[in-house]
């Protein structure tokens, strides 16, 4: 730990990589079904602010906060992705931006549209300024147990048929549809799973930085979602994960340039799409490529002409 | 009376709208990729309109032309790096978006650290502030001089698309890349081409947008960068005439909302009818349908 510290990962930066990796698994599942959605901030922002009214004004357990976070999240991704998993690439990647802002427009508007509505002023979401003052309720340990959990359940989901149909799809989704799989129940149930992963890691996330307001889940913070996956590569589920690491830990890690943050992190997610399409991961050996390479290593040679 | 303002203030803002649209939609429309830099391009014009004028005292007409020049190179520049290697790797359409929106992260946070997070002013004085007089609405000069720029901006470049040779070899890259290819079209040329007409339109927009609000920051993309994703989805992607119209619908649109009280509501409101024409009619108010677009 000290080593790590010495080098500025300190505890919260690791609570942070942590919310980040969940929040790279979020979109990798979408991107792994080959859907190209941008919604992940959005609902991100939902979680967040669902999490933090439930432990904050209604004074309930973090745990009741980071499950009622996720489940909105979940349940409003069904009505969203309904209509709008019928667009696909450039169209859905439009379509969820513009959802996104819907999302933060109406958390920022949220206070004088409910009190108009029940005529009478209340402050719920506190408008541009956000919620002030939230507990630092969120633990190490909770975030690594949620992670391992988490990835225990993507790859059952993986080895799963239902995982399979979503590779089916990203790989042709016309051919996945003359399978016999049933695209449009996939892409929805995936989107919602994205959903319930973005809503919990708001949730964690508003209860770690002690203030929570609609400007910081907006298009930026969709972009720094994309990057994590980007960045790591969608190979496998551990991509998004060290893509966050990777992201998170470096400003910290190069204190000196840490104002140039953006630039590095623009130029990151530009040069690594354009240079490594297979991300960060794509320089670890998959087990199909040790395979290879322990066959050509141990391969029996040809036996010599006698 | 009150809806004749209204509708003055819709022509204007329209005008940077479409103005700045128009470069989405051609590259677009030519290359059949989503710029997602495009609103970074439009602010790094206001910058350079802006320092023109602050740092090297020229005339305020020289701020546009000059916005449009260097705005076109930043244009060009994102179509070598950001563009150019995937679509000679063959990639799909997704990691050239993705490599635009890298670009637009790098372009914004540069110009942050260049010029600080604080709005910078064009000089008090420099544009008149007084309405021009005997008028059944209120209008500045600064407004029509928009207006009759923006027009002018774009009956050229619809002149130039639709009558001109390097028009018609843009319409044949557009239409096919390969078969333009073989045909004597050098295709790279066209792309660079279009890059830097999109990125002068953008230059040029923001120019009018800063001398508009005159509150010029890095950020002043982000907003019209949805915007104008609004207006070219209104439109039918790629299509310009579709950009011209959708412009002033988005404007017109905002414009009534706030004048109707909802001002808070007025991006929420973009964004949902943006929502609504991709589900109801993603080839565009004026488009066509298209096989592979939804």
């Amino acid at each position: 730990m000290d080593v790590l510290r010495s080098i500025g990962i300190t505890e919260p930066v690791i609570q942070f990589m942590l919310v980040n990796a969940l929040l790279g698994l979020s979109i990798y599942l979408t991107l792994y079904t080959g859907m190209f959605s941008l919604a992940n901030a959005g609902f991100m922002a939902i979680g967040a602010f669902a999490g933090v009214i439930l432990t904050q004004t209604f004074d309930l357990p973090l745990a009741v906060g980071i499950a009622g976070g996720a489940a909105l999240a979940g349940v409003l991704a069904i009505p969203v992705g309904l209509p709008v998993l019928r667009l696909r690439d450039i169209y859905l990647a439009i379509a969820t931006i513009g959802f996104g802002e819907v999302v933060r427009i109406l958390i920022l508007n949220f206070d004088p549209l409910v009190s108009g509505i029940i005529g009478q002023r209340v402050t719920i979401t506190g408008g541009a300024l956000g919620i002030k003052g939230i507990p630092k309720l969120t633990e190490t340990w909770h975030l690594v147990g949620f992670l391992i959990a988490v990835c225990y359940l993507i790859d059952r989901l993986h080895r799963s048929r239902f995982g399979r149909a979503m590779a089916a799809i990203r790989q042709d989704e016309k051919v996945a549809a003359n399978m016999g799989i049933n695209v449009v129940y996939v892409k929805n149930v995936v989107f919602v799973l994205s959903a319930l992963l973005a809503g919990a890691a708001g949730a964690f996330s508003g209860h770690l930085t002690r203030i929570i307001s609609p400007d910081g889940f907006g298009f930026a913070q969709a972009v720094n979602i994309l990057a994590f996956a980007v960045l790591g590569g969608g190979a496998s589920y551990f991509g998004p994960i060290l893509g966050a690491v990777v992201l998170t830990g470096l400003p910290e890690v190069l204190r000196p340039v840490r104002e140039y943050r953006g630039v590095v992190n623009g130029l990151i997610l530009m040069l690594v799409i354009v240079y490594l399409p297979g991300g960060l991961i794509s320089f670890f050996p998959t087990r199909r490529s040790l395979q290879r390479l322990r066959r050509r290593l141990f391969a029996p040679r040809p036996a010599p002409p006698a | 009376m009150n809806l004749i303002q209204q509708l003055v203030n819709a022509i204007w803002l329209g005008s940077v709208y479409s103005l700045f649209a128009l470069g989405y939609a051609l590259v677009f429309s030519v290359l059949g990729v989503l710029n997602l830099a495009h609103s970074a391009v439009f602010m790094w014009g206001a910058w350079i309109g802006l320092l023109v004028v602050t740092q090297l005292t020229l005339p305020l007409w020289i701020a546009v032309p000059a916005a449009m020049l260097g705005a076109g190179l930043i244009s060009v520049a994102l179509e070598r790096t950001a563009f150019a290697p995937l679509r000679a790797r063959g990639a799909p359409r997704i990691s050239q978006l993705i490599s635009s929106i890298g670009a637009s992260f790098f372009l914004v946070n540069f110009a942050q650290l260049l010029f600080g997070t604080n709005p910078e002013r064009f000089p008090i004085g420099l544009i008149p502030a007084e309405a021009i007089p005997n008028l059944p609405f209120r209008v500045t000069p600064i407004q029509v001089v928009i207006l009759m720029v923006s027009v002018v901006l774009m009956a050229l470049l619809n002149l130039l698309v639709a009558r001109t040779r390097l028009g018609q070899r843009m319409r044949a890259v557009a239409f096919n890349q390969r078969t333009a290819g073989l045909l004597g079209v050098n295709v790279g040329a066209i792309y660079m081409i279009t890059f830097f007409l999109a990125g002068a339109l953008a230059g040029a927009a923001g120019v009018l947008y800063g001398l508009a609000f005159n509150q010029i920051t890095p950020f002043i993309g982000d907003a019209i960068a949805l915007k104008g994703l609004t207006v070219i989805v209104l439109g039918g992607l790629g299509n310009i005439q579709g950009a011209l119209i959708g412009g002033f619908v988005v404007a017109a649109l905002e414009v009534f909302s706030v004048a109707a009280g909802g001002s808070n509501y007025r991006d929420a409101i973009v964004f949902t009818l943006l929502f609504l024409i991709l589900l109801v009619r993603p080839q565009g108010l004026v488009g066509q349908k298209e096989q592979t677009r939804a």
